[in-house]
């Protein structure tokens, strides 16, 4: 930013300024509000580049790009363990990663609503910033648009990334074979309780925070040690279970896990009894499911448990052929369920 | 988790297997109602069915106040917030239960209607102190367990004079039903199986107690054992059942003591009984018009009373045709014995109620059952 | 029907009629109108955010015992088995 351009610009009150039509105008407000909250935040050499793109870098010889979408619109937006400005990057930076990829670039779309305040926004921006600077990306262009008051939740987040793999990796939903192991590399259902846990009607107080992390740090050890893993997949929204019968249809196999071995912790389960609810079917973000080889097991449980985001991970099943394509469980009990998709929305139940 | 883990013992859960395996008799078959969805719950999510001899068939009874209730009604509580414009409160069971003209709940919200979730009573409360200016209904359903809840809502509501507030009433009672089943047997019918006795309900059974079920025991000579929903409960229970079975008793049996006495919860029904009186008749699910089957809102409370407030229509909203939840019910036939089961009738669309609610008995059979059936979605035998 | 499920209480207020109640340390203030003579460290059924009643830990005790005994020892059986 030049010496000129800084005299004659207002300065934002982001203590008690508010998002109003003019933010997303394409006039001097929405100029100030980029360059006073964004590019302060997201400061990258790309993003300074101020064009209405990035331009990015040649792959190498034996890359390919990686890319993924995401929108995210949840609520509460601040909430114990993240917020919507870390998720929206943890998100994206996991889809892109799931393929084996190093994610390298965001872009962001904000979707503000008049009247939300400025320092909440800061507060977001300045958490993405955090979350992006450790995921090792870079925010490289982005988008603000403004709707009425009523007409959005105070800030929708939508985050695209771009990343690159090595041309010999093939880790695919498709790729699951029956004698190969389901780990998994921790407990489940952490984010979604955490977010219940909030949400009006339902509050209970809890220590539960959600799982929110970005796994490329993982993932890359991982792929590094064992590139013949088959399937790498975050079980977000439909929790374990939904992804688990995605990745069995995907497969063309059947997928039987043991309950016991299942990793939970002793309050989710009892927040997901308050609310009738089943951990399998509760979202999470910072979990990621790693089908291999069975003699591959060990040593990838090994490397997620050094590390922080894996210190609980635990094989949870195994594949085998099934023309049904179910996902099954032996229960704790000593019997045998099918575990079926998410169906319709998680409510909490009474009866 | 006390007094839950311990109910969920898979070593305890061998043990109580081995002792029913000692003493079914393999020459007979036992058919156990099991009359809540609580229990056709625990039974599927844990696979007790695994556990048990293959001659001790469990049948799914009516027990789930989400299936029992009848289009009709549900189409009044759309009514209500469609037609009349109020806040209208329910728990989240009821969401997706198929009304007339394949709505719901659920599909009303996204066409604007102001739907809310609430997790208890007292939510509704606060949201009618919160909107003094809107009608906020409370869409109150359940057995004896929900109803006393209800009954302190209307309570604090006349306290407060909260006029903006009010309940449309489907609450149901449990031994009206269990003796409309008994009823109906008829040992002629070649179809029917008929029932050895009932797992009786336990959170219904912690308000009302046992004692209720004693004229229709005498009456039909059935044997009833009150069980807890942990399914270590379900199992012993129905080992207490299978004795009573085998040694030609008809009791009021209860397994679930750490709860349930022979009087239940009398501050409880002191306060339903201030504030609800028996409806002459009530209509059912599955089970149709029963005399003296349900609660209405008494005349002190008539203000807070939603059918005495708001114009209801008279619905003739019908179930799809060839549903056989109103045989499912009653325990005539199983879920798979229906037409749409699996094939137009799934929980993603669910054409009956039992498929709707987690605890009713189809949707047991697909989400927790299906890998017992073939292909046609008959069982296997295995 | 009737999820409920059983939970621990740790702090009464008697002027609400409410107590706060705890589950492997989740908490929740719950109406406790519903039952009588509430203490802090009684276990009590909770359903839709109402105490429906105490669990009675002796009781429970009982239960357990009953399903850790064997079945043989019924004389009716015994006789069928030998």
């Amino acid at each position: 930013m030049n010496e000129v351009t800084k005299r004659f610009q207002a300065k934002l009150n982001i203590k008690s300024g508010r998002i109003d039509m003019t933010h997303g105008s394409g006039g001097r407000a929405m100029n100030d509000l980029i360059e006073q909250l964004f590019q302060k935040h997201f400061e990258n050499d790309y993003l300074n580049q101020k064009n209405d793109q990035a331009i990015l870098p040649a792959l190498g010889a034996n890359e390919r790009i990686v890319m993924a979408t995401d929108s995210h619109v949840v609520s509460p937006l601040f909430f114990p363990g993240g917020d919507i400005g870390a998720l929206s990057v943890h998100g994206t930076v996991n889809d892109v990663a799931m393929s084996g990829a190093k994610p390298l670039y965001l872009s962001a779309g904000f979707i503000l609503e008049e009247g939300f305040a400025l320092a909440d926004l800061e507060k977001i921006v300045i958490s993405m910033a955090k979350a992006a600077r450790e995921a090792g990306v870079a925010i490289v262009t982005g988008d603000t648009k403004v709707v009425e008051k009523g007409k959005g939740d105070g800030v929708f987040i939508s985050t695209t990334g771009i990343g690159v793999v090595s041309i010999d990796l093939d880790i695919s939903g498709a790729n699951a074979k029956p004698g190969d192991a389901v780990l998994i590399n921790g407990t489940i259902g952490d984010h979604g309780v955490a977010i219940m846990s909030h949400r009006e009607n339902l509050a209970f107080e809890t220590e539960i925070i959600s799982d929110s992390a970005s796994l490329n740090g993982v993932i890359a050890d991982m792929v590094k040690a064992v590139p013949e893993i088959n399937v790498l997949r975050d079980p977000t929204r439909g929790g374990l279970a939904s992804t688990l019968n995605e990745i069995a249809q995907q497969s063309g196999v059947g997928i039987k896990l043991m309950e016991d071995d299942i990793p939970v912790r002793s309050d989710v389960h009892a927040a997901c009894e308050f609310l009738g609810l089943d951990p399998l079917y509760v979202a999470n973000e910072g979990k990621v499911i790693v089908i291999c080889p069975q003699d591959k097991a060990e040593t990838l449980l090994e490397i997620m448990r050094n590390h922080p985001l894996g210190q609980h991970a635990a094989q949870i099943g195994t594949v085998h052929e099934d023309p049904n394509h179910f996902v099954t469980m032996e229960t704790a009990f000593g019997g045998a369920r099918v575990v079926d998709w998410l169906n319709g929305e998680q409510l909490p139940r009474i009866c | 988790m006390k007094y839950v883990n311990e109910f969920r013992q898979k070593e305890l859960a061998h043990k109580i297997a081995e002792n029913i395996k000692a003493e079914v008799q393999p020459d007979r078959d036992y058919h156990i109602m099991e009359f809540c969805g609580g229990h056709t719950h625990a039974i599927f999510r844990y696979g007790v069915q695994d556990l048990m001899p293959k001659n001790v068939h469990y049948v799914h009874g009516p027990g789930c106040p989400v299936c029992v209730l009848p289009i009709p009604r549900i189409d009044n509580a759309i009514e209500l917030c469609e037609r009349h414009n109020v806040i209208l409160c329910t728990y989240g069971d009821m969401m997706r239960v198929p009304a007339s003209q394949k709505k719901s709940l659920i599909k009303a919200k996204a066409a604007g209607a102001d739907v809310r979730m609430v997790y208890s009573t007292q939510n509704a409360l606060e949201l009618a102190r919160q909107n003094p200016e809107r009608d906020v209904v409370f869409f109150a359903i359940g057995f004896e367990t929900t109803t006393p809840p209800t009954a302190i809502a209307l309570q604090q509501a006349r306290k407060e004079r909260l006029m903006n507030f009010s309940v449309f009433c489907n609450h149901v009672l449990t031994p009206s039903a269990i003796g409309h089943i008994l009823d109906s047997e008829d040992p002629q019918a070649d179809a029917q199986v008929a029932l050895d006795g009932f797992l009786g309900p336990s959170h219904v059974s912690s308000v009302i107690g046992t004692k209720p079920y004693e004229p229709a025991v005498e009456k039909y000579k059935k044997p009833v054992v009150i069980a807890g929903f942990e399914p270590l409960d379900v199992m012993q229970a129905s080992l207490m059942l299978i004795r009573q079975i085998n040694e030609g008793r008809c009791e009021v049996e209860n397994e679930y003591h750490r709860v349930v006495t022979r009087d239940g919860n009398l501050k409880a029904q002191q306060l339903v009984a201030e504030v609800f009186e028996l409806r002459d008749t009530f209509e059912w699910r599955g089970l149709g018009w029963m005399e003296k089957s349900a609660l209405q809102i008494r005349a002190p409370f008539a203000q807070w009373d939603a059918e005495k407030r708001f114009e209801l229509s008279k619905s003739t909203g019908r179930d799809v045709k060839g549903c056989a939840c109103p045989d499912i019910l009653r325990g005539m036939k199983k879920p798979t014995d229906c037409k749409l089961f699996g094939t137009i009738c799934t929980p993603e669309d669910p054409q009956g109620a039992c498929m709707v609610s987690s605890e009713g008995s189809c949707a047991a059979y697909w989400s927790y059952g299906r890998f017992r059936m073939d292909n046609k979605g008959s069982e296997n035998a295995a | 029907m009737c999820l409920a499920i059983p939970v621990e209480v740790i702090s009464t207020d008697p002027e609400k009629d409410t107590a706060m109640v705890s589950l492997d340390g989740i908490k929740k203030e719950i109406s406790v109108a519903l039952i009588d003579d509430v203490q802090v460290g009684d276990y009590v059924l909770l359903h839709v955010g109402y105490a429906i009643n105490k669990i009675s830990p002796q009781e429970a005790e009982k239960t357990l015992e009953l399903m850790a005994e064997s079945g043989l020892l019924a004389p009716s059986v015994q006789e069928q088995l030998s």
